[in-house]
């Protein structure tokens, strides 16, 4: 495999455990909302109510990071990050 | 003057202006206790703000396609989150987020989760390679990877149809601020409203709305947090409400239960005032169905990934890896304001709905109710109705109607805070209206320009030549927005939403498989965005007209359904057809690697 395929297949596995993760807080939870949200989730809210207000958004958030780091390191590593800063 | 020292200089910059504006609202607070008119500080806050955003516009005027498109790729990755932030957070965010919140609870709150999500699949799925690409424009990118002109009229055509949906709800937005802080006629206010978002983009292009929208997000921000931490702290409900308000959310659970949601007669609902509503869903309870809810956040998720004003924003970054990196910041900045907005739409309940606070109406005498000054105030902007339906002299929670932007307008007004506040909220409301409104017209007027006008008509028209088309197309779509706004026809929120089902419909797939499948090809794509564009628009005229739906798709989440046929259409008609030629293979391949020129090089 020349280094452009393993760097893409890097790279794919990248965004599978990205959308893998995006799927459970985005989608998955809120199949069990009302279950959920009998339990008293962070800072005593109730659970999926706490997903909605803040939990979801805050681990996209992280998520987004995340990601890009990881990418910047599995860019770096094939040698194909760019030269210069951001 | 502003080039280069000024990308340097950039958080000194907007250091001073963020005291600068700081310094602005505690002179307007001072000049209140002296004395000063409501009706003044609100054209104050908002004369001053808008003229500033005028200023910056003008000082970003240019005459190069690179800074007039793109901002001459140079804005760094803090400052591009705040701009897309400013970008995103529309008019509708800004006044009627809390506001849905509070009446409708989880079912609502779908839209948070939605308008959040998506900016995962921005960051993994597209920005980054579309930044690789090195185009102007999305329909640049459609046109350059699948070839031939027809995709790229049609990638126009889908922007066209989904932003212009938005615009019109913008610039209604500002025309409704400008009329209420100005007190002037709202068919005039409009074209105010219109012209504060001209000057910020008609001169500088990219430039200008980039470092406008810089200035009108931090302006946003502060006018939206100010007053949540500032109520929570007066109600005594915790000085960072974020963390603090599990007590009051449950002791709303508790009075909830007390008073039952009691449904009225349509009799009794006749006496209601058009658009106010009732309190009728629990607030923290799930009262919505797992599909209802997921379907939605879906929707919006994948319509964020679809929208061209957001995207194009990542165009302007340094590099790809700026780019990335830039989403995260976007989505920190939007999440500042979204993650506030239950807590205001909990404070603003409560302080209302419970008995035992001084603010608390239900339980008291109706008269006592209509007696109040700020209950006046606001049944007469006919935002607020109370009604002694079952006659026993007694406010009842079904009895108390509130329209949707009071939330944000009106509590801090209920809460006791001095005017000061009132006017900074018309301005924040103002910045968030004009920052959506002004990316949405130019990303019309820039596919217009660029891909119809230089890409398919005249290819060989000069740099001035484009510009100046570029800017007539600007204030010709900003007038056509502007004109179908005053004609009021639907609802703020209405049809932001569906801004965001037609953008899925038509772009999503041919944007992702662009990238992600390298066998797509150009009939494909043009099949996946004609047949999602129409196969979603007539789901919505069915529906509309009182079709039935099916798979609990409704109108505003008709997107899934032209998503799917979107897809459909694209991978039988590729595989149908030949695959792509060598030279768009590897211009594929090069997309995937960050390092290396961009594809399509300085235009």
């Amino acid at each position: 495999m020349s280094k452009q395929e393993q760097h893409w297949e890097k790279s794919k596995g990248l965004l599978m455990m990205t959308l893998a993760i995006w799927f459970v807080f985005s989608i998955g939870i809120f199949l069990f909302g009302a279950e959920m949200n009998e339990v008293t989730g962070p800072f005593g809210y109730p659970l999926t109510y706490w997903f909605t207000c803040q939990g979801s958004l805050g681990i996209f958030v992280i998520l987004i990071f995340w990601f890009a780091n990881r990418q910047e390191k599995i860019d770096e590593e094939f040698g194909f990050s760019e030269r210069g800063d951001d | 003057m502003i080039k280069g020292n000024f990308i340097d200089n950039l958080p000194k910059v907007y250091g001073i202006y963020t005291g600068g504006f700081l310094g602005f609202i505690i002179i307007m607070s001072i000049a209140e206790q002296m004395g000063m008119t409501a009706k003044t500080i609100g054209i104050c806050f908002v004369a001053f703000t808008v003229a500033i955003y005028a200023i910056i516009g003008y000082l970003s005027r240019t005459a190069q396609a690179d800074a007039y498109y793109v901002a001459g790729r140079q804005v760094p990755t803090v400052f591009n989150g705040m701009a897309t932030a400013a970008d995103w957070m529309s008019g509708a965010s800004f006044v009627a987020m809390a506001g849905g919140i509070y009446f409708k609870g989880y079912g609502y709150m779908a839209l948070l989760v939605g308008w959040t999500g998506g900016y995962v699949l921005v960051a993994s799925l597209l920005a980054p390679y579309l930044r690789k690409f090195g185009c102007y424009t999305v329909p640049d990118f459609i046109g350059t990877r699948y070839g031939g002109n027809l995709s790229r009229f049609m990638a126009v055509v889908v922007l066209t149809v989904a932003s212009f949906t938005y615009v019109t709800a913008q610039i209604n937005a500002t025309g409704t601020i400008a009329s209420v802080a100005l007190d002037i006629p709202f068919q005039y206010a409009v074209y105010v409203g219109l012209i504060s978002i001209l000057l910020c983009s008609m001169l500088g292009g990219m430039r200008g709305v980039t470092w406008t929208q810089v200035a009108q997000y931090i302006v946003l921000i502060i006018a939206y947090l100010l007053p949540v931490f500032w109520i929570s702290n007066k109600m005594g409900a915790g000085f960072f409400p974020h963390f603090m308000l599990a007590d009051e959310v449950s002791r709303i659970a508790e009075l909830e239960a007390q008073f039952g949601f009691v449904k009225n007669t349509a009799e009794n609902l006749k006496e209601v005032p058009k658009g106010l509503a009732g309190i009728t869903k629990a607030h923290s309870a799930v009262n919505a169905t797992p599909w209802a809810f997921i379907s939605l956040a879906l929707a919006m998720m994948m319509g964020t990934a679809s929208l061209p004003h957001v995207m194009m924003r990542y165009f302007t970054t340094p590099s790809v890896k700026a780019a990335r990196k830039s989403v995260g910041w976007s989505l920190f900045f939007i999440f500042l304001l979204y993650s506030s907005a239950p807590m205001l739409a909990t404070l603003s309940k409560l302080s209302l709905i419970d008995p035992s606070l001084p603010t608390g109406i239900i339980g008291k005498s109706i008269t006592d109710v209509q007696a109040i000054d700020w209950y006046q105030n606001w049944n007469q902007a006919n935002l607020m109705f109370v009604s002694d339906f079952n006659g026993n002299g007694t406010l009842e929670l079904n009895e108390f109607f509130m329209g949707g932007k009071a939330v944000v307008l009106a509590t801090p007004e209920i809460a006791g805070l001095p005017y000061v506040i009132s006017g900074l909220v018309a301005a924040g409301g103002m910045a968030a209206a004009m920052s959506t409104a002004d990316g949405l017209i130019l990303a019309i007027a820039n596919a217009i320009s660029h891909d119809v006008y230089y890409k398919i008509i005249d290819p060989k028209a000069e740099t001035a030549k484009r510009l100046v088309v570029a800017r007539v197309l600007l204030v010709v779509i900003g007038f056509a927005g502007a004109t179908i706004a005053a004609l009021e026809i639907q609802g703020i929120l209405g049809s932001v939403i569906w801004a965001f089902d037609f953008a899925m419909s038509g772009l999503f797939f041919p944007l992702v498989l662009g990238v992600w499948w390298k066998r797509a090809n150009k009939e494909g794509a043009i099949a996946g965005m004609a047949l999602g564009l129409v196969s979603g628009a007539a789901y919505l005229v069915w529906v509309r007209t009182g079709g039935s739906g099916f798979l609990g798709i409704t109108q505003l989440t008709f997107g899934i359904f032209g998503s799917a046929v979107s897809l459909v259409a694209m991978v039988v008609v590729s595989l149908m057809t030949s695959e792509p030629s060598a030279a768009t293979q590897r211009m594929v391949d090069e997309v995937r690697v960050p390092a290396g020129r961009s594809i399509i090089g300085k235009q």
